[in-house]
Protein backbone atom coordinates (compact mmCIF):
# COMPACT_ATOMS: atom_id res chain seq x y z
CA UNK A 1 0.00 0.00 0.00
CA UNK A 2 2.05 2.93 -1.20
CA UNK A 3 1.55 6.48 -2.37
CA UNK A 4 -1.09 8.90 -1.18
CA UNK A 5 -3.64 7.57 1.27
CA UNK A 6 -7.23 7.20 0.08
CA UNK A 7 -8.43 9.22 3.02
CA UNK A 8 -6.43 11.42 5.36
CA UNK A 9 -7.97 13.27 8.28
CA UNK A 10 -5.42 15.65 9.73
CA UNK A 11 -5.75 17.34 13.11
CA UNK A 12 -9.56 17.37 13.04
CA UNK A 13 -11.39 19.24 15.79
CA UNK A 14 -15.20 19.43 15.97
CA UNK A 15 -16.94 21.74 18.37
CA UNK A 16 -20.73 21.82 18.59
CA UNK A 17 -22.27 25.09 19.72
CA UNK A 18 -24.56 24.60 22.70
CA UNK A 19 -28.23 24.87 21.79
CA UNK A 20 -29.31 26.92 24.77
CA UNK A 21 -26.50 29.46 24.29
CA UNK A 22 -25.61 29.44 27.99
CA UNK A 23 -23.40 26.43 28.48
CA UNK A 24 -20.06 26.09 26.70
CA UNK A 25 -19.62 24.60 23.27
CA UNK A 26 -19.11 20.85 23.32
CA UNK A 27 -15.84 19.59 21.84
CA UNK A 28 -16.71 16.19 20.44
CA UNK A 29 -13.46 15.48 18.59
CA UNK A 30 -10.11 17.13 19.23
CA UNK A 31 -6.94 16.95 17.14
CA UNK A 32 -7.79 13.63 15.58
CA UNK A 33 -5.51 12.34 12.83
CA UNK A 34 -6.41 9.24 10.89
CA UNK A 35 -5.34 7.74 7.58
CA UNK A 36 -6.78 5.01 5.41
CA UNK A 37 -4.47 3.65 2.72
CA UNK A 38 -5.71 2.54 -0.69
CA UNK A 39 -7.37 -0.83 -0.41
CA UNK A 40 -7.09 -0.87 3.36
CA UNK A 41 -9.88 -1.93 5.71
CA UNK A 42 -9.69 0.22 8.83
CA UNK A 43 -12.02 -0.09 11.79
CA UNK A 44 -12.58 2.58 14.38
CA UNK A 45 -13.76 1.49 17.80
CA UNK A 46 -14.67 3.61 20.76
CA UNK A 47 -17.21 3.88 23.53
CA UNK A 48 -20.70 5.10 22.70
CA UNK A 49 -21.07 8.84 22.23
CA UNK A 50 -17.34 9.40 21.78
CA UNK A 51 -17.60 10.96 18.32
CA UNK A 52 -17.28 8.12 15.85
CA UNK A 53 -20.21 9.22 13.68
CA UNK A 54 -18.97 12.80 13.87
CA UNK A 55 -15.58 11.75 12.53
CA UNK A 56 -17.19 9.78 9.71
CA UNK A 57 -19.43 12.72 8.76
CA UNK A 58 -16.32 14.84 8.49
CA UNK A 59 -14.73 12.25 6.20
CA UNK A 60 -17.90 12.23 4.09
CA UNK A 61 -17.86 16.00 3.72
CA UNK A 62 -21.27 16.22 5.38
CA UNK A 63 -19.89 18.05 8.40
CA UNK A 64 -17.29 20.78 8.25
CA UNK A 65 -14.73 20.40 11.03
CA UNK A 66 -14.04 23.41 13.24
CA UNK A 67 -10.40 23.00 12.29
CA UNK A 68 -8.24 20.50 10.47
CA UNK A 69 -8.20 19.18 6.93
CA UNK A 70 -9.53 16.22 5.01
CA UNK A 71 -7.68 14.91 1.98
CA UNK A 72 -9.17 12.43 -0.46
CA UNK A 73 -6.56 10.76 -2.66
CA UNK A 74 -4.31 13.74 -2.05
CA UNK A 75 -6.91 16.41 -2.79
CA UNK A 76 -8.30 18.76 -0.19
CA UNK A 77 -11.99 18.23 0.53
CA UNK A 78 -13.57 21.67 0.63
CA UNK A 79 -16.99 22.25 2.09
CA UNK A 80 -17.76 24.70 -0.72
CA UNK A 81 -17.53 21.87 -3.22
CA UNK A 82 -20.08 19.68 -1.50
CA UNK A 83 -19.71 16.16 -0.21
CA UNK A 84 -16.93 13.65 -0.74
CA UNK A 85 -17.76 12.41 -4.24
CA UNK A 86 -15.50 9.40 -4.09
CA UNK A 87 -17.07 7.97 -0.98
CA UNK A 88 -20.14 5.85 -0.35
CA UNK A 89 -21.74 6.07 3.08
CA UNK A 90 -23.75 3.46 4.92
CA UNK A 91 -25.53 5.21 7.74
CA UNK A 92 -26.02 4.08 11.31
CA UNK A 93 -29.76 4.75 11.14
CA UNK A 94 -32.07 3.67 8.37
CA UNK A 95 -31.65 5.99 5.37
CA UNK A 96 -33.68 4.27 2.68
CA UNK A 97 -36.36 6.23 0.86
CA UNK A 98 -39.60 4.80 2.23
CA UNK A 99 -41.58 5.77 -0.89
CA UNK A 100 -39.32 3.83 -3.23
CA UNK A 101 -39.44 0.10 -3.73
CA UNK A 102 -36.33 -1.96 -3.05
CA UNK A 103 -35.03 -1.87 -6.59
CA UNK A 104 -35.73 1.85 -6.94
CA UNK A 105 -33.77 2.48 -3.77
CA UNK A 106 -30.84 0.47 -5.09
CA UNK A 107 -30.67 2.33 -8.38
CA UNK A 108 -31.23 5.80 -6.87
CA UNK A 109 -27.55 6.70 -7.17
CA UNK A 110 -27.37 5.61 -10.80
CA UNK A 111 -30.49 7.62 -11.47
CA UNK A 112 -28.92 10.72 -9.89
CA UNK A 113 -25.96 10.22 -12.23
CA UNK A 114 -28.33 10.25 -15.19
CA UNK A 115 -28.07 6.61 -16.24
CA UNK A 116 -30.90 5.30 -18.44
CA UNK A 117 -33.47 3.47 -16.36
CA UNK A 118 -33.36 0.21 -18.31
CA UNK A 119 -29.61 -0.06 -17.87
CA UNK A 120 -29.83 0.91 -14.20
CA UNK A 121 -32.47 -1.75 -13.59
CA UNK A 122 -30.21 -4.46 -15.01
CA UNK A 123 -27.41 -3.44 -12.65
CA UNK A 124 -29.85 -3.07 -9.78
CA UNK A 125 -31.19 -6.60 -10.20
CA UNK A 126 -27.64 -7.92 -10.30
CA UNK A 127 -26.86 -6.17 -7.02
CA UNK A 128 -30.05 -7.39 -5.39
CA UNK A 129 -28.91 -10.90 -6.24
CA UNK A 130 -25.45 -10.29 -4.82
CA UNK A 131 -26.81 -9.19 -1.46
CA UNK A 132 -29.32 -12.04 -1.41
CA UNK A 133 -32.45 -10.02 -2.12
CA UNK A 134 -33.31 -11.40 -5.57
CA UNK A 135 -37.07 -11.25 -6.03
CA UNK A 136 -37.60 -8.71 -3.25
CA UNK A 137 -37.06 -5.69 -5.48
CA UNK A 138 -40.70 -4.66 -5.57
CA UNK A 139 -41.10 -4.59 -1.80
CA UNK A 140 -41.09 -1.31 0.04
CA UNK A 141 -38.63 -0.84 2.91
CA UNK A 142 -41.34 -1.15 5.55
CA UNK A 143 -42.18 -4.59 4.17
CA UNK A 144 -38.63 -5.80 4.79
CA UNK A 145 -36.89 -7.03 7.92
CA UNK A 146 -34.11 -5.01 9.54
CA UNK A 147 -31.49 -7.32 8.04
CA UNK A 148 -32.99 -7.03 4.58
CA UNK A 149 -32.99 -3.26 4.84
CA UNK A 150 -29.32 -3.28 5.81
CA UNK A 151 -28.52 -5.43 2.78
CA UNK A 152 -30.55 -3.10 0.60
CA UNK A 153 -28.57 -0.14 1.92
CA UNK A 154 -25.36 -2.05 1.21
CA UNK A 155 -26.43 -2.65 -2.40
CA UNK A 156 -27.50 1.00 -2.70
CA UNK A 157 -24.03 2.12 -1.65
CA UNK A 158 -21.93 -0.46 -3.48
CA UNK A 159 -23.72 -0.21 -6.83
CA UNK A 160 -21.92 3.12 -7.39
CA UNK A 161 -18.61 1.37 -6.81
CA UNK A 162 -17.20 4.14 -4.57
CA UNK A 163 -13.44 4.25 -4.07
CA UNK A 164 -13.93 4.79 -0.36
CA UNK A 165 -16.55 3.05 1.73
CA UNK A 166 -17.66 4.72 4.96
CA UNK A 167 -19.71 2.47 7.22
CA UNK A 168 -21.25 3.57 10.51
CA UNK A 169 -22.07 0.57 12.70
CA UNK A 170 -23.91 -0.99 9.78
CA UNK A 171 -24.64 -4.28 11.49
CA UNK A 172 -25.05 -3.29 15.12
CA UNK A 173 -28.84 -3.68 15.05
CA UNK A 174 -28.73 -7.27 13.78
CA UNK A 175 -28.77 -10.56 15.66
CA UNK A 176 -25.47 -12.43 15.96
CA UNK A 177 -26.13 -14.99 13.20
CA UNK A 178 -27.37 -12.51 10.61
CA UNK A 179 -24.55 -10.24 11.55
CA UNK A 180 -21.87 -12.83 10.93
CA UNK A 181 -23.47 -13.70 7.60
CA UNK A 182 -23.41 -10.06 6.58
CA UNK A 183 -19.84 -9.59 7.79
CA UNK A 184 -18.74 -12.50 5.63
CA UNK A 185 -20.69 -11.12 2.69
CA UNK A 186 -19.05 -7.75 3.17
CA UNK A 187 -15.60 -9.32 3.26
CA UNK A 188 -16.35 -11.30 0.10
CA UNK A 189 -17.57 -8.21 -1.73
CA UNK A 190 -14.62 -6.22 -0.48
CA UNK A 191 -12.15 -8.92 -1.58
CA UNK A 192 -13.40 -8.59 -5.17
CA UNK A 193 -12.01 -5.12 -5.72
CA UNK A 194 -10.40 -3.96 -2.47
CA UNK A 195 -11.96 -0.59 -1.81
CA UNK A 196 -10.65 1.53 1.01
CA UNK A 197 -12.97 1.06 3.96
CA UNK A 198 -13.47 3.10 7.11
CA UNK A 199 -15.67 0.96 9.30
CA UNK A 200 -17.09 2.17 12.57
CA UNK A 201 -18.22 -0.11 15.32
CA UNK A 202 -18.29 -0.35 19.07
CA UNK A 203 -17.81 -4.09 18.86
CA UNK A 204 -14.12 -4.89 19.17
CA UNK A 205 -14.52 -8.48 17.96
CA UNK A 206 -16.20 -7.31 14.78
CA UNK A 207 -13.44 -4.76 14.25
CA UNK A 208 -10.65 -7.31 14.58
CA UNK A 209 -12.38 -9.95 12.48
CA UNK A 210 -12.90 -7.60 9.54
CA UNK A 211 -9.98 -5.20 9.45
CA UNK A 212 -6.39 -4.69 8.50
CA UNK A 213 -6.08 -2.07 11.19
CA UNK A 214 -8.05 -1.14 14.31
CA UNK A 215 -8.01 2.41 15.65
CA UNK A 216 -9.16 2.97 19.22
CA UNK A 217 -10.74 6.30 20.17
CA UNK A 218 -10.68 7.81 23.63
CA UNK A 219 -13.89 8.56 25.49
CA UNK A 220 -15.50 11.95 24.84
CA UNK A 221 -15.33 14.88 25.13
CA UNK A 222 -12.30 15.82 23.02
CA UNK A 223 -12.02 12.40 21.46
CA UNK A 224 -8.87 11.41 19.62
CA UNK A 225 -7.23 8.14 18.55
CA UNK A 226 -5.27 6.59 21.40
CA UNK A 227 -4.25 3.32 19.85
CA UNK A 228 -3.54 1.92 16.40
CA UNK A 229 -3.25 -1.83 16.02
CA UNK A 230 -2.30 -3.79 12.91
CA UNK A 231 -4.30 -6.99 12.45
CA UNK A 232 -2.13 -9.55 10.71
CA UNK A 233 -4.65 -12.33 10.46
CA UNK A 234 -4.66 -14.27 7.17
CA UNK A 235 -7.27 -13.60 4.49
CA UNK A 236 -9.69 -14.74 3.27
CA UNK A 237 -11.30 -14.91 6.66
CA UNK A 238 -14.43 -16.43 8.03
CA UNK A 239 -15.56 -14.13 10.80
CA UNK A 240 -16.97 -16.85 13.03
CA UNK A 241 -13.95 -19.16 12.65
CA UNK A 242 -11.32 -16.52 13.03
CA UNK A 243 -12.66 -15.64 16.45
CA UNK A 244 -11.55 -19.07 17.67
CA UNK A 245 -7.89 -18.66 16.76
CA UNK A 246 -5.25 -17.88 19.42
CA UNK A 247 -3.90 -14.97 17.35
CA UNK A 248 -7.34 -13.36 17.50
CA UNK A 249 -7.54 -13.83 21.26
CA UNK A 250 -4.13 -12.27 21.72
CA UNK A 251 -5.03 -9.21 19.65
CA UNK A 252 -8.34 -8.90 21.46
CA UNK A 253 -6.61 -8.91 24.86
CA UNK A 254 -4.11 -6.33 23.70
CA UNK A 255 -6.64 -3.89 22.24
CA UNK A 256 -9.17 -4.39 24.99
CA UNK A 257 -6.45 -3.45 27.44
CA UNK A 258 -6.22 -0.08 25.74
CA UNK A 259 -9.99 0.36 25.43
CA UNK A 260 -11.13 -0.75 28.85
CA UNK A 261 -10.24 2.38 30.68
CA UNK A 262 -11.94 4.58 28.04
CA UNK A 263 -15.14 2.57 28.11
CA UNK A 264 -15.30 2.89 31.88
CA UNK A 265 -14.63 6.61 31.63
CA UNK A 266 -17.44 7.04 29.11
CA UNK A 267 -19.77 5.03 31.30
CA UNK A 268 -18.98 7.13 34.37
CA UNK A 269 -19.44 10.33 32.38
CA UNK A 270 -22.87 9.25 31.20
CA UNK A 271 -23.94 8.18 34.66
CA UNK A 272 -23.29 11.69 35.91
CA UNK A 273 -25.53 13.23 33.27
CA UNK B 1 -72.42 -7.92 8.84
CA UNK B 2 -74.09 -7.65 12.23
CA UNK B 3 -72.61 -4.19 12.40
CA UNK B 4 -74.30 -3.23 9.13
CA UNK B 5 -77.67 -4.46 10.41
CA UNK B 6 -77.31 -2.43 13.59
CA UNK B 7 -76.26 0.63 11.61
CA UNK B 8 -79.33 0.34 9.39
CA UNK B 9 -81.49 -0.20 12.46
CA UNK B 10 -80.27 3.10 13.90
CA UNK B 11 -81.18 4.87 10.66
CA UNK B 12 -84.65 3.31 10.61
CA UNK B 13 -85.22 4.30 14.23
CA UNK B 14 -84.16 7.88 13.55
CA UNK B 15 -86.48 8.21 10.57
CA UNK B 16 -89.33 6.60 12.49
CA UNK B 17 -88.87 9.04 15.37
CA UNK B 18 -88.75 11.92 12.90
CA UNK B 19 -91.98 10.73 11.31
CA UNK B 20 -93.79 10.13 14.60
CA UNK B 21 -92.86 13.51 16.01
CA UNK B 22 -93.72 15.54 12.92
CA UNK B 23 -96.75 13.90 11.23
CA UNK B 24 -99.64 16.35 11.84
CA UNK B 25 -102.27 14.91 14.13
CA UNK B 26 -100.56 11.59 14.72
CA UNK B 27 -99.72 12.30 18.33
CA UNK B 28 -101.21 15.17 20.30
CA UNK B 29 -99.01 18.29 20.08
CA UNK B 30 -97.06 18.70 23.34
CA UNK B 31 -94.75 21.58 22.52
CA UNK B 32 -96.35 23.55 19.68
CA UNK B 33 -99.93 24.65 20.10
CA UNK B 34 -100.92 23.64 16.56
CA UNK B 35 -100.76 20.13 15.13
CA UNK B 36 -98.94 21.05 11.91
CA UNK B 37 -96.29 23.26 13.51
CA UNK B 38 -93.76 20.46 14.02
CA UNK B 39 -93.97 19.59 10.35
CA UNK B 40 -93.50 23.26 9.49
CA UNK B 41 -90.25 23.51 11.41
CA UNK B 42 -88.80 20.03 10.96
CA UNK B 43 -90.24 18.76 7.70
CA UNK B 44 -91.65 15.30 7.19
CA UNK B 45 -89.45 12.38 6.15
CA UNK B 46 -91.81 10.97 3.51
CA UNK B 47 -92.14 14.40 1.87
CA UNK B 48 -88.38 14.94 1.98
CA UNK B 49 -87.98 11.55 0.34
CA UNK B 50 -90.38 12.46 -2.48
CA UNK B 51 -88.60 15.75 -3.08
CA UNK B 52 -85.34 13.84 -3.57
CA UNK B 53 -86.98 11.28 -5.84
CA UNK B 54 -88.55 14.06 -7.86
CA UNK B 55 -85.16 15.77 -8.25
CA UNK B 56 -83.52 12.66 -9.60
CA UNK B 57 -86.44 11.53 -11.77
CA UNK B 58 -86.84 14.90 -13.44
CA UNK B 59 -83.06 15.23 -13.66
CA UNK B 60 -83.27 18.72 -12.20
CA UNK B 61 -80.67 17.97 -9.53
CA UNK B 62 -77.87 16.91 -11.87
CA UNK B 63 -76.90 20.32 -13.12
CA UNK B 64 -76.73 21.56 -9.53
CA UNK B 65 -74.67 18.60 -8.37
CA UNK B 66 -72.37 19.02 -11.35
CA UNK B 67 -71.80 22.68 -10.56
CA UNK B 68 -71.09 22.00 -6.89
CA UNK B 69 -68.73 19.19 -7.81
CA UNK B 70 -66.91 21.34 -10.35
CA UNK B 71 -66.46 24.11 -7.79
CA UNK B 72 -65.17 21.59 -5.26
CA UNK B 73 -62.74 20.06 -7.73
CA UNK B 74 -61.40 23.41 -8.91
CA UNK B 75 -61.14 24.79 -5.38
CA UNK B 76 -59.29 21.72 -4.25
CA UNK B 77 -56.86 21.50 -7.17
CA UNK B 78 -55.92 25.17 -7.24
CA UNK B 79 -55.61 25.37 -3.46
CA UNK B 80 -53.54 22.19 -3.32
CA UNK B 81 -51.16 23.32 -6.08
CA UNK B 82 -50.58 26.70 -4.45
CA UNK B 83 -50.23 25.11 -1.02
CA UNK B 84 -47.69 22.63 -2.32
CA UNK B 85 -45.65 25.20 -4.22
CA UNK B 86 -45.56 27.85 -1.53
CA UNK B 87 -45.14 25.27 1.23
CA UNK B 88 -42.07 23.82 -0.52
CA UNK B 89 -40.66 27.24 -1.20
CA UNK B 90 -40.99 28.54 2.35
CA UNK B 91 -39.83 25.29 3.93
CA UNK B 92 -36.65 25.29 1.84
CA UNK B 93 -35.87 28.97 2.22
CA UNK B 94 -35.45 29.94 5.88
CA UNK B 95 -35.24 33.68 5.16
CA UNK B 96 -38.46 33.79 3.18
CA UNK B 97 -40.20 31.71 5.82
CA UNK B 98 -39.01 34.01 8.62
CA UNK B 99 -40.27 37.08 6.74
CA UNK B 100 -43.62 35.55 5.83
CA UNK B 101 -44.26 33.87 9.15
CA UNK B 102 -46.48 36.55 10.80
CA UNK B 103 -48.53 37.02 7.63
CA UNK B 104 -49.15 33.32 7.20
CA UNK B 105 -50.16 33.05 10.84
CA UNK B 106 -52.45 36.05 10.52
CA UNK B 107 -54.13 34.84 7.36
CA UNK B 108 -54.60 31.43 8.87
CA UNK B 109 -56.24 32.65 12.06
CA UNK B 110 -58.61 34.91 10.15
CA UNK B 111 -62.07 33.32 9.82
CA UNK B 112 -61.87 33.03 6.06
CA UNK B 113 -65.57 32.44 5.49
CA UNK B 114 -66.06 36.20 5.93
CA UNK B 115 -64.21 36.61 2.64
CA UNK B 116 -67.13 35.03 0.78
CA UNK B 117 -69.04 38.32 0.21
CA UNK B 118 -65.84 40.00 -0.97
CA UNK B 119 -65.19 37.19 -3.42
CA UNK B 120 -68.77 37.55 -4.66
CA UNK B 121 -67.99 41.19 -5.44
CA UNK B 122 -64.64 40.40 -7.05
CA UNK B 123 -65.54 37.30 -9.00
CA UNK B 124 -69.28 37.69 -9.50
CA UNK B 125 -71.98 35.16 -8.68
CA UNK B 126 -70.69 32.44 -11.04
CA UNK B 127 -68.56 29.54 -9.99
CA UNK B 128 -65.31 31.49 -9.48
CA UNK B 129 -66.31 33.19 -6.26
CA UNK B 130 -67.04 29.72 -4.79
CA UNK B 131 -63.78 28.33 -6.15
CA UNK B 132 -61.92 31.25 -4.56
CA UNK B 133 -63.47 30.52 -1.18
CA UNK B 134 -62.57 26.84 -1.53
CA UNK B 135 -59.01 27.79 -2.48
CA UNK B 136 -58.48 29.92 0.62
CA UNK B 137 -59.75 27.08 2.80
CA UNK B 138 -57.76 24.31 1.09
CA UNK B 139 -54.56 26.30 0.66
CA UNK B 140 -53.74 26.56 4.35
CA UNK B 141 -54.40 22.91 5.14
CA UNK B 142 -52.12 21.79 2.33
CA UNK B 143 -49.59 24.53 2.97
CA UNK B 144 -49.08 23.67 6.63
CA UNK B 145 -48.84 19.99 5.91
CA UNK B 146 -46.27 20.46 3.18
CA UNK B 147 -44.28 22.85 5.32
CA UNK B 148 -44.30 20.42 8.21
CA UNK B 149 -43.55 17.48 5.93
CA UNK B 150 -40.50 19.10 4.40
CA UNK B 151 -39.22 20.31 7.76
CA UNK B 152 -39.48 16.83 9.20
CA UNK B 153 -37.65 14.94 6.48
CA UNK B 154 -35.00 12.99 8.31
CA UNK B 155 -31.59 14.69 7.94
CA UNK B 156 -30.20 11.21 7.47
CA UNK B 157 -32.25 10.72 4.34
CA UNK B 158 -31.01 14.00 2.90
CA UNK B 159 -27.41 13.19 3.77
CA UNK B 160 -27.83 9.77 2.21
CA UNK B 161 -29.22 11.18 -1.03
CA UNK B 162 -26.40 13.71 -1.18
CA UNK B 163 -23.82 10.97 -0.73
CA UNK B 164 -25.50 9.08 -3.57
CA UNK B 165 -24.81 12.12 -5.71
CA UNK B 166 -28.14 13.97 -5.77
CA UNK B 167 -28.04 17.59 -6.94
CA UNK B 168 -30.28 20.22 -5.34
CA UNK B 169 -32.91 19.65 -8.01
CA UNK B 170 -32.79 15.92 -7.56
CA UNK B 171 -33.07 16.33 -3.79
CA UNK B 172 -36.23 18.34 -4.35
CA UNK B 173 -37.71 15.77 -6.69
CA UNK B 174 -36.65 12.59 -4.94
CA UNK B 175 -36.76 13.55 -1.28
CA UNK B 176 -38.64 16.74 -0.46
CA UNK B 177 -41.53 16.33 -2.87
CA UNK B 178 -42.40 12.72 -1.98
CA UNK B 179 -42.03 13.51 1.73
CA UNK B 180 -44.34 16.50 1.34
CA UNK B 181 -46.80 14.49 -0.73
CA UNK B 182 -47.26 11.94 1.99
CA UNK B 183 -48.33 14.74 4.33
CA UNK B 184 -50.60 16.19 1.68
CA UNK B 185 -52.31 12.86 1.34
CA UNK B 186 -52.65 12.63 5.09
CA UNK B 187 -54.65 15.86 4.91
CA UNK B 188 -56.52 14.96 1.74
CA UNK B 189 -59.83 14.10 3.42
CA UNK B 190 -59.72 17.33 5.30
CA UNK B 191 -58.83 19.39 2.24
CA UNK B 192 -61.49 17.90 -0.03
CA UNK B 193 -64.07 18.37 2.72
CA UNK B 194 -63.11 22.03 3.01
CA UNK B 195 -63.29 22.60 -0.75
CA UNK B 196 -66.82 21.20 -0.55
CA UNK B 197 -67.69 23.49 2.33
CA UNK B 198 -66.32 26.44 0.36
CA UNK B 199 -68.47 25.58 -2.63
CA UNK B 200 -71.69 25.13 -0.67
CA UNK B 201 -71.24 28.15 1.57
CA UNK B 202 -70.42 30.24 -1.48
CA UNK B 203 -73.53 29.08 -3.27
CA UNK B 204 -75.61 29.68 -0.21
CA UNK B 205 -74.45 33.28 -0.06
CA UNK B 206 -75.48 34.04 -3.62
CA UNK B 207 -75.57 31.99 -6.79
CA UNK B 208 -77.71 30.82 -9.65
CA UNK B 209 -76.82 27.12 -9.57
CA UNK B 210 -75.61 24.42 -7.21
CA UNK B 211 -77.03 22.44 -4.32
CA UNK B 212 -76.42 25.35 -1.97
CA UNK B 213 -78.56 27.45 -4.31
CA UNK B 214 -81.41 24.92 -4.09
CA UNK B 215 -81.35 25.16 -0.33
CA UNK B 216 -81.28 28.94 -0.46
CA UNK B 217 -84.30 29.00 -2.81
CA UNK B 218 -86.34 26.62 -0.65
CA UNK B 219 -85.56 28.60 2.45
CA UNK B 220 -86.89 31.73 0.76
CA UNK B 221 -90.29 30.06 0.41
CA UNK B 222 -90.23 28.35 3.83
CA UNK B 223 -90.18 25.00 2.05
CA UNK B 224 -88.52 23.13 4.89
CA UNK B 225 -88.84 19.72 3.21
CA UNK B 226 -86.74 20.87 0.28
CA UNK B 227 -84.15 22.32 2.62
CA UNK B 228 -83.84 18.97 4.35
CA UNK B 229 -83.74 17.19 1.02
CA UNK B 230 -80.85 19.43 -0.03
CA UNK B 231 -79.01 18.76 3.23
CA UNK B 232 -79.45 15.00 2.81
CA UNK B 233 -78.21 15.07 -0.78
CA UNK B 234 -75.19 17.12 0.30
CA UNK B 235 -74.40 14.68 3.09
CA UNK B 236 -74.62 11.67 0.82
CA UNK B 237 -72.49 13.49 -1.69
CA UNK B 238 -69.86 14.38 0.91
CA UNK B 239 -69.72 10.75 2.02
CA UNK B 240 -69.26 9.56 -1.56
CA UNK B 241 -66.53 12.15 -2.10
CA UNK B 242 -64.79 11.01 1.06
CA UNK B 243 -64.75 7.37 0.06
CA UNK B 244 -63.48 8.32 -3.40
CA UNK B 245 -60.60 10.17 -1.74
CA UNK B 246 -59.98 7.11 0.41
CA UNK B 247 -59.71 4.94 -2.70
CA UNK B 248 -57.26 7.33 -4.36
CA UNK B 249 -55.23 7.47 -1.18
CA UNK B 250 -54.97 3.69 -0.90
CA UNK B 251 -53.76 3.49 -4.48
CA UNK B 252 -51.08 6.15 -4.18
CA UNK B 253 -49.80 5.40 -0.72
CA UNK B 254 -48.94 1.72 -1.03
CA UNK B 255 -45.48 2.43 0.30
CA UNK B 256 -46.73 3.54 3.70
CA UNK B 257 -46.88 1.04 6.51
CA UNK B 258 -50.40 0.40 7.71
CA UNK B 259 -51.46 -1.21 10.93
CA UNK B 260 -52.38 -4.87 10.77
CA UNK B 261 -51.27 -5.80 7.28
CA UNK B 262 -51.21 -9.55 7.80
CA UNK B 263 -53.69 -11.51 5.80
CA UNK B 264 -56.28 -13.62 7.59
CA UNK B 265 -56.22 -17.31 6.69
N1 LIG C 1 -25.21 18.30 15.97
C1 LIG C 1 -24.73 18.15 17.21
N2 LIG C 1 -24.89 19.13 18.12
C2 LIG C 1 -24.40 19.00 19.38
N3 LIG C 1 -23.77 17.91 19.83
C3 LIG C 1 -23.60 16.88 18.98
C4 LIG C 1 -24.07 16.94 17.63
N4 LIG C 1 -23.76 15.78 17.02
C5 LIG C 1 -23.13 15.04 17.94
N5 LIG C 1 -23.01 15.69 19.12
C6 LIG C 1 -22.36 15.19 20.32
O1 LIG C 1 -21.08 14.73 19.96
C7 LIG C 1 -20.78 13.54 20.63
C8 LIG C 1 -20.39 12.47 19.62
O2 LIG C 1 -21.52 12.07 18.86
P1 LIG C 1 -21.43 10.90 17.81
O3 LIG C 1 -22.76 10.76 17.19
O4 LIG C 1 -20.30 11.15 16.90
O5 LIG C 1 -21.14 9.66 18.75
P2 LIG C 1 -20.84 8.15 18.34
O6 LIG C 1 -19.46 7.85 18.75
O7 LIG C 1 -21.19 7.91 16.93
O8 LIG C 1 -21.82 7.36 19.30
P3 LIG C 1 -22.63 5.98 19.04
O9 LIG C 1 -21.65 4.87 19.18
O10 LIG C 1 -23.61 5.95 20.16
O11 LIG C 1 -23.24 6.09 17.69
C9 LIG C 1 -21.98 13.16 21.46
O12 LIG C 1 -21.72 13.52 22.81
C10 LIG C 1 -23.08 14.02 20.91
O13 LIG C 1 -23.95 14.41 21.94
MG1 LIG D 1 -22.72 6.91 15.95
Amino acid sequence: MNGVPALALADITCRFAARDGRSDAYTAVANATLEVAKGEFVSVVGPTGCGKSTLLNVAAGLLEPSSGTVEVFGERLLSTEGVNRRAGYMFQADALMPWRSGIDNVIAGLEFRGMARAEALVQGEAWLRRVGLAGFGDRYPHQMSGGMRKRLALAQTLILSPDILLMDEPFSALDVQTRQLMENELLALWAEDRKSVLFITHDLEEAIALSDRVVVLSAGPATRPIGDFRVDLPRPRDVSEIRMTPAFAKLHREIWGAMREEVLKAYEAQKVL
Amino acid sequence: MRLRILQILVLVLLIAAWYLLTAPGLIPPFYFEQANRAAFFFGEPQKVFWVIVEWFVSGEIFIHLAVTLLETALGFSIGAIFGLGIGLWLALSPTASAVMDPYIKGLNSMPRVVLAPIFAVWFGLGIWSKVALGVTLVFFVVFFNVYQGVREVSPNLIASARMLGASRRQLLRSIYLPAAMSWVFASLHNAVGLAFVGAVVGEYLGSARGVGYLILQAEGTFDINTVFAGILVLTAFALALDSAVGAVERRLMTWQPRAGETEKV
